[in-house]
């Protein structure tokens, strides 16, 4: 078991980590910039360590500072989060390089799942059904790129290949603004990543996003922890998401579920990750893989009993997986609400001092939150502030149960979005489910 | 950070410090056996003492003893003080008995250099080697005095004006946070 993990991020997510540290007696380093003093998992740490000011690009994505507060605290591994560093292959090398145990797959998984182009192609290879597309990077030649949009049809849509998030896109309708689309997506590309490659897919009308949980032990197991829909986005955030995805096709489902485990299998997977795919017309189309834990990780734990987290950490342990497939059972449906420090109507950041915090509870709410009464949340990190995940027997069930959760939940001091969800889990479309990933957005008149 | 310092001699002590407040253990039995005066009564000895006005307190369990006794902060831990200087130190508490000597830090005339970065800190340039500068030196703006050594780095910390140390509020060896004052330039 591994003796001692530096917690290299902030929040929510590094509170969620150190639970699972505790639990397990592994010994827990919190480090922190200037502005996260008070933070809730910084106070309850073994050791704490102020690793910069402020600025996220001076502390929580400073490699040396993060490395030199595990040697001199001598923890034994780091935990990355979710966001910052952890899909940075060059933090995982020089973290392994160092001495330590880097918790999540090995740098050379997160450089093939970077880059969008080679993680299509691995993905194809490893029998997972992907977009059609222009099957790796477009070229220079200008009649080359006209055919390959013919090929596929348009509309299309224009992606960088070192983005990825919803980053770095641009769909084109008509073969008039295909070129000048493509050459605009390579220079912003080149501007944002430092990489100008750009490949073409084939762009859903009315896709909804359906994504895959998997763990892999590193030690040839790997197993699915089934789907969660997070087709609830405001531009490319996730608001709401749900496990699993209601009204799948269950053939289409039971496939692509299979097709994950093995890809994890056959590409040497090691650690916690999410095949995301966008699900049209009961057909499934990989996008991209998520080489980390996620925010949304809680409802498959809702629904399969299993602590992602706490296997995160066995398998950097060295452990093999403590769960079989046969074993993984759903029961169940689990929705989650992300709660941020933002105007309800303009989404405008509002950070500042909660006044008074009070969570809902009762059979099947969990709120994972690291905000208290008296705290202040900084102007200068993303503002999350917690997330509301409920659990029913059934989904409507679980629906409901959100709703009076989100009634029951006080944030005084700062505004929030909860006006926005208890709109969202009223809404009739919402309620049916299945509405796909624009839905959001044409509500919001946006 | 807590500091602990193990001499044998025919009576084994254990010396801690600890925010100010001295340990002195006692036990006739040499390092290795476990002590009966667990950790926990310790630590409530000492939630006692900081409570109270008290300035000594001695807990004898069998053949074993504890004394706890209350130190103003800034005493630099060199050597273990022998049973009759422990007695003798106790003299000094009488005038702090209005207040815990734990909460009055000693006040410095200058402005602190903080470390830049998270690492070791050091006082000389090598292991063994004398010290860049000491208490009481006066020192020019750009002259280095102390260093922090990251990943296998040295990093040569410079004084930022003309000045004179006035203390150093870390020990050599000690690892360091972002923006932890480490010494004091008057």
């Amino acid at each position: 078991m591994l003796d001692k993990v530096l917690i290299a991020n902030r929040g929510e997510i590094a509170l969620r980590i150190l639970r699972a540290c505790k639990e397990l007696g592994i010994k827990t380093v919190a480090v922190h910039s200037t502005a996260d003093r008070e933070l809730m998992h910084v106070r309850l740490a073994d050791e704490a360590v102020c690793i910069g000011p402020a600025s996220s690009a001076s502390s929580y994505l400073n490699i040396p500072s993060l490395i030199s507060a595990a040697e001199v605290t001598d923890a034994s591994a780091i935990h990355p989060g979710y966001g910052f560093l952890s899909e940075n292959a060059n933090f995982a090398e020089q973290v392994e390089r160092s001495g330590f145990t880097f918790i999540g797959p090995r740098a050379e998984t997160i450089r093939l799942m970077g880059d969008k182009v080679s993680a299509i192609e691995s993905m194809k290879k490893a029998g997972v059904p992907t977009v059609p597309g222009s099957d790796g990077p477009l070229g220079d030649d200008e009649a080359e790129i006209l055919a390959v949009a013919r090929r596929i049809g348009y509309p299309v849509i224009i992606k960088a290949a070192a983005g990825g998030g919803g980053r770095g896109m641009r769909v084109v309708h008509t073969e008039a603004h295909l070129l000048s689309a493509v050459n605009v997506t390579r220079t912003e590309a080149h501007s944002a990543f430092g990489d100008g490659t750009v490949y073409m897919e084939k762009f859903l009308e009315n896709p909804r996003h359906v994504e895959v949980q998997v763990l892999a032990d590193g030690q040839g197991n790997a197993i699915h922890l089934y789907d969660r829909d997070c087709s609830l986005q405001r531009r490319h955030q996730k608001v709401i998401e749900e496990a699993p995805a209601p009204g799948i096709d269950e053939t289409a489902r039971a496939e692509v579920l299979e097709a994950c485990r093995e890809a994890c299998i056959t590409i040497g997977y090691r650690g916690a990750g999410t095949f995301e795919f966008l699900y049209e017309d009961g057909q499934f189309f990989f996008i991209e893989m998520n080489t980390r834990v996620q925010v949304e990780h809680p409802v498959t734990e809702m629904v399969t009993g299993v602590d992602i987290v706490r296997e995160q950490l066995l398998i950097a342990s060295g452990l093999p997986l403590s769960v079989r497939q046969q074993d993984v059972t759903l029961a169940g449906h689990a929705f989650e609400c992300r709660i941020n420090a933002e105007d309800a109507r303009t989404f405008m950041p509002s950070p500042g001092k909660v006044t008074l915090y009070h969570p809902p509870g009762g059979l099947g709410v969990r709120m994972d939150s690291h905000i208290y009464t008296g705290y202040t949340v900084p102007p200068h990190y993303d503002s999350l502030i917690g997330k509301l995940i409920t659990w029913g027997v059934d989904r409507q069930t679980a629906l409901i149960r959100m709703r009076n959760a989100l009634d029951e939940l006080l944030v005084e001091g700062i505004k929030t979005n909860t006006d926005l969800h208890k709109d969202l889990v009223r809404d009739g479309y919402f309620q049916q489910g299945g509405v796909n990933i624009h839905y959001l957005e044409k509500k919001l008149g946006l | 950070m807590v500091n602990r310092c193990l001499k044998t001699r025919h009576r084994v002590g254990i010396y801690c410090k600890l925010a100010g407040i001295d340990i002195t253990r006692n036990t006739p039995n040499p390092i290795g056996r476990d002590n009966v005066m667990d950790i926990r009564k310790v630590k409530k000895l000492i939630e006692l003492l900081e409570e109270s006005n008290i300035s000594e307190i001695e807990i004898q369990e069998g053949e074993e003893s504890v004394r706890i006794s209350r130190h103003p902060n800034g005493t630099n831990w060199q050597t273990p003080m022998p049973q009759a200087a422990s007695a003798a130190s106790t003299t000094q508490a009488p005038s702090s008995t209005a207040e815990p000597a734990a909460d009055t830090a000693p006040v410095y005339k200058g402005h602190t250099i903080n470390s830049p970065m998270v690492g070791t800190f050091y006082r000389s340039p090598a292991p063994g080697s004398k010290a860049f500068i000491e208490v009481g030196s006066s020192v020019k703006k750009g002259e280095t005095v102390c260093i922090v050594e990251a990943m296998k780095m040295m990093n040569q910390i410079e004084a930022d004006r003309d000045g004179v140390i006035e203390a150093f509020l870390v020990e050599d060896g000690e690892p360091v946070e972002f923006d932890q004052p480490m010494l004091v330039i008057a």
